[in-house]
């Protein structure tokens, strides 16, 4: 984890906290400044609300999951972190459904252009599962490290205080660790939290990634780590690798889509693809977005505004009259292999982290772990006809220094 | 499905474009939503003439007109005349509403025997020319833009009016509520909680308003464009709807759109009376 | 693993946000440009001549485009079909199809608009030096070749024959007629319509049929293809055949490009931003793409 700054070298902070020690350090996140989001249930799901307090988190509740359907269960634990990835990603915090981007004045000769200059909002996120970090990190590489990067997201994220939750209960949707990643959380942290449910000692082994983490860390009341904890928390995580729901092929995925753009399974999904777009909205790396030109009723004030926008709305590809991708299987061809395969080539890593969101929340379960399958056997098939070699696992790692 | 409007230049600032509001047969809600327009309607009279709104104003001037409003379907042969002559005085044309753009619920009339009805419903049957289905305004003339919702949304129609005297696309989006679901941060009814939903073919328009509320979409707004029913009709039966009940969700404010046309559907019987197990 | 790259964690965790939005952000609003003259190509084309109202926008590049504001409206990409050279103005060429276009080919000088740019790959003419250059435009396609055109006459020793082909529905519908007889005095200029009108003399039909006598040393010659689609395509499956290699067949494709900065995901051509690896592609990648129905 190399870019975790070495924490302040001041007293050994408090490692373990309970959950007055959670408590704690959502009032010490507030009264930083930041505006602490975090799950919370309502309405039969788990939600990521502002919180006020460590007693709107979660406790007790999880999941149970499969391809579009999605409940929430009582815990006998008592847990707070161990739900599976929700309905919503954080992208609607750092990238959210619709930001003004500029405005503009006409007088009688001039036209008077003004940048967005109202502040980004300071969040502090409590409880980013390791997936969720890891599609931070994608977007960040969309939005915020190319050669144009977009201010709005880059000042929310700069802004953003992230405690990270590692994860001990995947969902049955879940296969980060065959997408790249795993329970255990990657770099890009301020705190990280692991949960340890115990009967009569509920606590979270908590560490710093940045020097403002420590600083947080260092004053929140807690006990010192020990070696019953770390261990119960470490043993949690390993447990939660190997408990994933689901998985991809073990194949080059991005040779596999690249290959795969004339099947015809295509068209088989397209069958029962409702073309509504939920996958996208969900997906926490989905980033397209829209522009809207907006005018008041004097004409003389116009506001341009982005929104999220969706590969599977039909004026996305909108040209000369009409869509390019004018059917769903093209639409859904689109979002997989941009997902999957074209995402490296433009952003030099996958598009995908496993969350499972985009199965679970297909209100008609749509599930691309059973579809990649079909897919490799299409190509495998293919390539033992003409004595080609199928598309092999080729060490393709994510860059980690720039665009391809 | 919403046309783009044909680039036409905005208006002419030095004369305020000229309004006219149509009513054929409706309810009179989305005629009312102008009216409901209450913050903005002093500067929309500032800069548009509404020449003929009866609803409004007794006041009402002679066309030809800039944008002509049209509420309401067509169901009987003076107004399958009507429209013509509206068409005829109107530089756009906009169908406002599920009855102007699908027919509306008088168009359940189209799956039944109106000259049944008629018999039954009416002491003096005789009295009543009607005809036999009820269309939308484009099944008679041609149409600018259609504005979808039964009723309308009040942005929306701000930024058709607003579009128009800009002289650009309205941003009205096709696509299907769950985007809206999505922006507001609406948790998925029929996901989360296995609630039949008609929102994943519907177009978009309402905000999301009712799974806001934990309740299914309607399909107020008609089907989005592409609208895939066949692909849905499995998870309403699975969330409980038989197919009578099926044919009832899909058969309110737009039964005639072709994006929610019942496979197989009963024809002339009512949906009530159809078999079901 | 998923790692964030070094420059960006330093770009989000370094200094404080400036209170400004930076000039290369992607949200960055546009530049404010006045159109100084306004020259009408034919019946629903201009070419507006602009100029930078404050400090102008870095210099474009010949195959780069802008996205062109009309207030109230909405933008649109446009490529540059001229480039100032010392003080001149930008000049683009706008053809009347949809609101916004038409809005800017209403535009009158001394209007205003916003520009955003330069963005995307130019036609990297540098790449045919020594050469033979061969320029293929069909309809509104020249305006994006304009520059080109204007750049090898600007370096004349530096190519060895300049061709320019030019394909159009009708008489009517030709740009820059006056410019193309002054071209011939320095190139090889060839042009045909596809319906021809009384008075017209020329060549008619496809533009490929203009190929023959041109292209004499296939693999020294570098080609620059700019039109329909279909158009491209057909051109440059001529050229292979005639042994031009692929790489060496520069087309300028088009998708429906909303931002210019590779952040809004709508210009996607399978692996390609084009926004940002086009517009203008080498043939040998795009070829496999543009076979795809409905990427």
């Amino acid at each position: 984890m190399e870019n975790v700054t070495p924490a302040a070298p001041t007293p050994d902070p408090a490692t373990v906290l309970d959950r007055t020690g959670l408590d704690a350090l959502i009032r010490e996140l507030a009264a930083r400044g930041y505006t602490v989001v975090g799950p919370t249930e309502r309405n039969g799901a788990v939600v990521l609300a502002e919180l006020a307090g460590a007693d709107e988190l979660p406790w007790g509740v999880g999941t149970d999951t499969d391809a579009g359907r999605y409940r929430t269960t009582a815990r006998a634990d008592g847990a707070a972190f161990a739900h599976s990835a929700g309905p919503q990603p954080w992208k609607r915090f750092l990238h959210p459904p619709r930001v003004r981007e500029w405005s503009a004045e006409r007088t009688d000769q001039e036209l008077v252009f003004r940048a967005e200059t109202s502040p980004a909002p300071s969040y502090a996120f409590l409880g980013v599962r390791p997936c969720d970090l890891r599609a931070i990190a994608v977007q960040d590489r969309v939005l915020a490290y190319g050669a144009r990067p977009d201010s709005a997201y880059t000042a929310r994220r700069r802004g953003a205080f992230i405690v990270a939750a590692e994860c001990t209960e995947p969902g049955a949707a879940c296969f980060c660790v065959s997408a790249g990643g795993g329970p255990a959380a990657g770099p890009g942290y301020d705190l990280v939290l692991t949960e340890v449910a115990e009967p009569g000692d509920h606590r979270f082994w908590a560490r710093a990634g940045s020097e403002r983490g420590a600083e947080v860390l260092a004053v929140l009341p807690g006990r010192h780590a020990d070696s019953r904890t770390v261990n119960a928390a470490r043993t949690a995580v390993d447990a939660a690798r190997d408990r994933m729901g689901r998985s991809l092929p073990d194949v080059d995925l991005h040779a596999l889509m690249a290959g795969s753009r004339g099947s015809a399974h295509w068209d088989d999904i397209a069958q029962r693809c409702l073309t509504c777009g939920n996958c996208t909205l969900v997906c926490p790396t989905c980033y397209c977005t829209t522009s809207e030109e907006v005018t008041d009723l004097t004409g003389d004030h116009a506001e341009r505004w982005r929104r999220w926008d969706s590969c599977f709305d039909l004026d996305f590809s909108y040209l000369h009259g009409g869509p390019v991708r004018s059917t769903g299987a093209d639409r859904y061809r689109q979002w997989l292999t941009h997902k999957l395969g074209t995402w490296h080539d433009q952003f030099g890593s996958s598009g995908c982290v496993g969350c499972g969101r985009c199965v679970v929340w297909c209100p008609v379960g749509i599930d691309l772990t059973k579809e990649i399958p079909v897919f490799a056997a299409e190509r495998a098939e293919s390539a033992a006809a003409t004595g080609t070699a199928p598309e092999p696992r080729t060490a393709a790692p994510e860059h980690d220094g720039g665009l391809a | 499905m919403a046309t783009a409007a044909t680039p036409a230049p905005p208006p002419d600032a030095a004369r305020r474009p000229s309004l006219a509001v149509w009513k054929l047969a409706s309810c009179d809600g989305c005629q009312l939503t102008l009216l409901d327009c209450e913050d903005e309607l002093l500067a929309l009279a500032e800069r548009i003439d509404i020449a003929h709104f009866p609803e409004m104003s007794r006041r009402s001037v002679d066309g030809p007109y800039d944008v002509s409003l049209v509420e309401g379907s067509v169901t009987t042969a003076a107004d399958a005349e009507r429209i013509r002559e509206i068409r005829a005085v109107s530089r756009h044309l906009v169908a406002i509403g599920a009855c102007a753009t699908a027919g509306g619920i008088q168009a359940l009339r189209d799956f039944a025997d109106i000259d049944e009805f008629v018999s039954v419903v009416y002491a003096r049957p005789e009295y009543i020319d009607t005809l036999a289905r009820a269309t939308p305004a484009a099944a008679h003339v041609p149409v600018d833009f259609e504005l979808r919702g039964c009723p309308i949304d009040r942005r929306q129609l701000l930024e058709v009016i607003g579009a128009f005297l800009a002289g650009r696309r309205p941003q009205i989006p096709s696509h299907s509520v769950c985007f809206e679901c999505k922006a507001r941060g609406t948790t998925c009814v029929t996901v989360a909680q296995g609630t039949p939903c008609l929102g994943p073919i519907t177009h978009a328009g309402c905000g999301a308003l009712c799974p806001a509320y934990d309740r299914g979409c309607y399909g107020c707004f008609g089907p989005k464009p592409d609208a895939d029913l066949p692909a849905l009709l499995p998870l309403l039966r699975r969330d409980g709807m038989d197919a009578p009940a099926v044919t009832r969700f899909l058969r309110t404010f737009n039964a005639t759109a072709p994006g929610f046309a019942v496979p197989d559907g009963p024809g002339d019987d009512e949906p009530d009376r159809e078999a079901a197990p | 693993m998923s790692h964030t790259p070094a420059a960006v964690r330093h770009a989000l965790t370094s200094a404080p946000p400036a209170d400004a939005v930076p000039e290369q952000a992607a949200d960055h609003p546009p530049a404010v440009y006045r159109v100084q003259y306004r020259n009408i190509e034919n019946d629903d084309t201009v070419t507006l001549a602009l100029d930078p109202d404050g400090s102008p926008l870095p210099p474009f590049a010949p195959g780069q485009f802008a996205m062109l504001y009309a207030f109230g409206v909405g933008e649109v990409p446009i490529s540059v079909s001229g480039i100032p050279y010392g003080a001149g103005p930008l000049r683009h060429t706008i053809r009347a199809v949809g609101p916004v276009s038409s809005a800017l080919h209403r535009l009158r000088p001394g209007d205003r608009l916003g520009v955003r740019g330069p963005f995307g790959t130019g036609w990297d003419l540098d790449g045919a030096a020594g050469g033979d250059v061969l320029v293929v435009a069909g309809g509104i396609g020249l305006a994006p070749l304009r520059p080109l055109v204007h750049a090898a006459f600007a370096a004349p020793r530096r190519f060895r024959r300049l061709s320019v082909l030019v394909g159009a529905r009708s008489p009517a519908d030709l740009l820059y007629r006056h410019e193309l007889d002054r071209w011939r005095e320095r190139a090889h200029v060839a042009v045909t319509v596809d319906r021809p009108d009384d008075g017209w003399t020329g060549n008619v039909g496809v533009v490929t049929a203009l190929l023959n006598p041109v292209v004499t040393d296939p693999s020294h010659t570098t080609a620059f293809v700019c039109g329909p689609e279909a158009m491209i395509r057909h051109t440059a499956r001529d050229l292979l055949a005639r042994g031009l290699p692929s790489r060496r067949i520069r087309v300028s494709l088009e998708r429906n490009m909303r931002c210019g900065t590779a952040t809004c995901g709508h210009c996607q051509l399978g692996p390609l931003l084009l926004c940002r690896e086009g517009p203008v592609v080498g043939y040998d990648r795009a070829a496999d793409l543009m076979n795809v129905r409905g990427l």
